[in-house]
């Protein structure tokens, strides 16, 4: 086996060392009717290049986004990755280092990571940053559970408008707890209305901006409504790259922001493994949950880095820890950190006025079909399109003439019959005039032919 | 063997070193360069990357386009490529040498992995995606739950949990969903001493409060002490088995037993699985739920601190509160639920989309390779390679708990009493011999604790090495040499950190200096 360095003699001369004549004498604790006398019924161990094939044989049977017009979104975006980002995660000094606990040995992860920091703060416009989260979704639970620290009050009101996978996991992270969730209906979402909701229970706001239909909001004047009643807004991201184009949350008086970071250096990866970020206010940082690194000096006075503020931490803490999170998304933070370095704040700006540009384009090719409506004034590289057919239908025929056309209401709201013709259409700077124009003159057929 | 090119090994008078006689104008030594902040190198008009021009259009952005300066320092391409190269040099990593960290299974990561996991049908897929546009990769998450579920003699799994952490989180809120539909109200966790932190903590999330169980002087759950903490209020225990101390709980199955009897779960903490994978499987010993960690036992890559994936494994009385989505198979292929239907029990939903979709590939990618016959391989290797390591230092370091153990072994710091010798100092230490540290001051239940696991992926001539590395460090400490141990590490790219001052005043950021 090629993964396995003994050899029989080896294993022979150790076991001799340790006293005993066989492996099993070392299972002596497991109980006799536990310990298998045969292997599992699994295949046996493959050659390389059997994997290899295997592993290509499942690739084959799905349509990837890069080969085909692409136009899927809803909390995970195609962007172009810079072949630096893959190379340079790959070097074995970042792939296999565990978490940086031995910091005079992993300065390479620490750096990184404070670079990472500094920029999370930097685009969302908020002071720190924590070293990251699994994701977007979880990072939402975990904010309004911190909100709740924070605040001291139990009681989230959620956007009718929050990405509604964000919804389900930030009720299952309170589940158990004894906070409130007030979910809103999907049409109550603007500031306004959720300002109304506001009463002296309530830990924080939920909003998200762009939106999970692309609308794009100024939340200023929910957060002034909030803090007036010392409670937290909390803003989430989904497309992080909106952040070059778009007012930063902090400007609008956000206390938490979360993102799903995957857009910047990590691949679509089929739902994971992303990247979320956690930035917040100085004042609130030991309420934070999740790992956090911070400057410090060595014994000759050199300058270094350190994971730092543990004493919030699980393994500290244990029961009273502010989160059971143990890890973050390391090298996922690491492609963000490097793509994000590459781009610049030039780069980064451009990048997002790109997307937005073809975003309007196409939104006016679409707009432009009999039939077809665009339901936002406002948005950033993402939109909802009304049609005058069934969505998840007309996005099944597209992927037959391998179009990825966007993503059907229906798919995240099964029940909701309104949204039943609705569907979501990213651009991002992937898409080509071809790609747009193939969508166009396909979905016009269809509909058409309706 | 150690001294092949005459290398200095006698590092008594380092300190002595006349380190300012080799001083040096940019501060790097040799090949040990030091590296600026991207914020002191670069600036907000450098880039690295060329996209096409914008044309001229009227924005939609409602108004709220950003105006203000973000900062970001950017920096082209070649600059890049030496900043993260040079910092990636800063670091320890398996591919480097033995990683003897005490359960965490730093183990070898087959490039293989990474190259299928890169595979376009299986990288660049969105997951909302049509299902029919990716039933190969629905047909991958199945094959993984049924190794998942064969290796642990377990019928039903969730995908989702994306560390173990994650994981222990969904195993404990399947069991107090099931405990809600019961109608009961229990309000208490039981876990060993020995338990990892995030036991406790997801204990907490769940509602619970826990209470701990003494271990025995031979660092087995306390079967007496368990059975008279277990009462109608308790909901679970939390078990790690193989537990912390290295050791297999071997009274597991009466634990199981006396849990359910009073109508509690077992939840196992698998974190340990590598000891038994492929030879024991948890659903023969009445585990109710346990998470995975592919990172460890499946050789997904620990990636500097993540990411993980923390699949659970659920008995059929936990397996209807399994969270969404999951895969089914049918005539028309495979397809994901990821509604609650209703009347489902399920808890819910742990992550937007479907989990570590990445991770599962590599993971899966590893299984393959060993084949069942490889994983109890595997199992053995690393149980043979840690015993190997305790029988040879147990006449020079102080082993905890008589062997043999599992797949790590415990030794405490009674070997240090009186040299003023810290296990902290010992450890590091063992950074100048060019060596990770092994997991210290954990488990709690011994007193300055060393808890080291080579993994199967050493050879024993890699053990060897390090053995001696270890004696020699141990006559250092018996011999009195303490400044060995309190100024180190004297070898790494820096000395040792000040965590006090970083804690005390937290500066968690770059600012532009004033």
């Amino acid at each position: 086996m090629r993964y396995l360095p003994l050899s029989h003699n080896d294993r022979t001369e150790m076991l001799a060392k340790i006293g005993v004549r066989h492996v099993n004498d070392l299972y002596k604790d497991v109980p006799a009717t536990a310990l298998l006398k045969e292997p599992v019924d699994l295949p046996d161990h493959m050659s390389e290049m059997q994997v290899d094939r295997d592993f290509r044989a499942m690739a084959e049977k799905n349509i990837p986004a890069g080969s085909h017009p692409f136009f899927c979104g809803a909390g995970a975006y195609r962007h172009y990755v810079p072949s630096t980002v893959d190379y340079m995660i790959q070097r074995g000094e970042f792939l296999t280092a565990y978490t940086p606990y031995q910091p005079e040995i992993s300065q390479g992860t620490l750096q990184a990571l404070y670079e990472f920091q500094t920029q999370v703060a930097q685009i969302t416009g908020m002071e720190v940053a924590n070293a990251s989260m699994y994701d977007g979704s979880t990072a939402c639970g975990e904010a309004v559970l911190m909100a709740r620290r924070a605040s001291r009050k139990k009681k989230a009101i959620l956007s009718g408008s929050l990405h509604p996978q964000y919804i389900e996991v930030a009720k299952t992270a309170t589940k158990y707890t004894d906070d409130v969730t007030v979910v809103n209906p999907v049409d109550i979402y603007d500031a306004d209305a959720l300002i109304d909701q506001i009463d002296d229970e309530t830990s924080c706001v939920v909003v998200q901006n762009p939106d999970f239909f692309g609308n794009l909001q100024d939340y200023s004047k929910l957060a002034e409504a909030l803090h007036a009643r010392k409670a937290i807004l909390v803003m989430v991201v989904t497309e992080v790259v909106s952040l070059g184009a778009v007012r930063s949350p902090g400007s609008m008086g956000a206390d938490i922001v979360v993102g799903e970071g995957q857009s910047i250096g990590n691949g679509l990866s089929f739902g994971g493994p992303y990247v979320g970020l956690l930035a917040t206010r100085q004042k609130l940082v030991r309420t934070m949950p999740g790992r956090v690194c911070g400057e410090t000096v060595d014994a000759d006075g050199k300058r270094g880095y350190v994971l730092t503020l543990s004493t919030r931490e699980q393994h500290i803490r244990r029961e009273k820890a502010t989160s059971n999170i143990c890890t973050n998304a390391g090298l996922c933070t690491l492609a963000f950190t490097i793509h994000m370095t590459l781009l610049g704040e030039k780069g980064f700006r451009h990048l997002a006025r790109l997307n937005h540009a073809k975003a309007v384009k196409l939104a006016d090719k679409l707009a432009a079909i009999d039939g077809v409506e665009v339901m936002n004034d406002n948005f950033f590289n993402e939109f909802t399109v009304s049609l005058p057919i069934d969505a998840a239908r007309a996005i099944e025929r597209l992927a037959e003439k391998q179009i990825l056309g966007g993503v059907p209401l229906s798919r995240l709201y099964p029940d909701n019959e309104k949204l039943k013709k609705q569907m979501l259409v990213a651009v991002t700077e992937t898409v080509t005039d071809g790609d747009m124009d193939r969508l166009v003159s396909e979905l016009k057929e269809q509909v058409n032919a309706k | 063997m150690l001294n092949k090119q005459g290398r200095q090994t006698d590092i008594v008078n380092l300190t002595e070193l006349p380190q300012d006689s080799f001083a040096t104008h940019s501060g790097n030594r040799g090949l040990e360069q030091d590296e600026l902040l991207i914020y002191e190198i670069g600036d907000t008009e450098r880039t690295g990357v060329d996209l096409e021009e914008v044309e001229n259009f009227e924005n939609r952005l409602g108004g709220i386009t950003r105006e203000d300066k973000i900062g970001l320092a950017g920096l082209s391409e070649p600059e890049t490529m030496r900043h993260y190269t040079r910092l990636s040099r800063m670091n320890y990593a398996i591919d480097m040498g033995l990683y003897p960290l005490g359960s965490c299974t730093m183990k070898h990561n087959p490039r293989i992995n990474e190259k299928v996991a890169r595979l376009p049908g299986l990288a660049d897929i969105h997951p909302l995606q049509p299902m029919s546009t990716v039933q190969g990769a629905l047909e991958a998450m199945d094959k993984l739950a049924h190794w998942l579920k064969t290796l642990t003699g377990m019928p039903a799994i969730a995908m989702s949990p994306k560390a173990g952490a994650h994981g222990e989180l969904c195993g404990l809120m399947a069991i107090r969903a099931a405990l809600d539909k019961r109608g009961e109200n229990r309000s208490i966790v039981l876990a060993p001493e020995s338990a990892h932190g995030t036991n406790p903590a997801t204990a907490t999330l769940c509602g619970y409060k826990v209470k701990s169980i003494p271990a025995t002087e031979n660092g087995h759950v306390d079967l007496e002490a368990l059975k008279e903490a277990l009462g109608p209020d308790v909901a679970a225990i939390m078990l790690t088995n193989p537990n912390t101390c290295g050791l297999f709980e071997r009274d597991v199955i009466e634990i199981a037993d006396a849990v359910h009897d009073i109508g509690g779960y077992f939840y196992c903490d698998g974190a340990n699985f590598n000891a038994i994978v492929g030879k024991v499987r948890p659903g023969d010993l009445g585990v109710d739920a346990m998470h995975i960690n592919l990172h460890k036992t499946f050789s997904t890559p620990h990636g500097g601190g993540g990411p993980g994936a923390g699949p659970v494994v659920l008995s059929e009385a936990l397996a209807p509160f399994a969270p969404v989505p999951y895969v089914v198979h049918s005539k028309q292929g495979f397809a994901l639920v990821e509604h609650m239907e209703d009347g489902s029990d399920s808890f819910g939903r742990m992550t937007a989309f479907h989990g570590q979709m990445g991770m599962n590939i590599r993971a899966l990618a590893f299984m393959m390779s060993h084949g069942s016959d490889g994983l109890a391989r595997v199992a053995e290797d690393s149980v043979l390679n840690a015993n190997y390591v305790m029988a040879s230092l147990q006449d020079d370091m102080t082993v905890s708990y008589p062997g043999p153990c599992m797949h790590e072994c415990l030794f405490d710091d009674r070997f240090l009493n009186g040299s003023g010798i810290a296990t902290l100092d010992f450890a590091k230490a063992m950074i100048d011999e060019g060596y990770h540290p092994m997991t210290m001051y954990f488990p709690l239940v011994v007193h300055g604790a060393m808890l080291i696991e080579p993994t199967e992926s050493e050879s024993k001539q890699s053990l060897d090495q390090f053995i001696g590395s270890l004696r020699h460090l141990v006559a250092e400490a018996k011999a009195g040499n303490t400044e060995l141990f309190s100024g180190a590490p004297y070898l790494a790219p820096l000395r040792r950190l000040d965590e006090t001052l970083a804690a005390r005043k937290p500066v968690l950021r770059w600012t532009k200096p004033e």
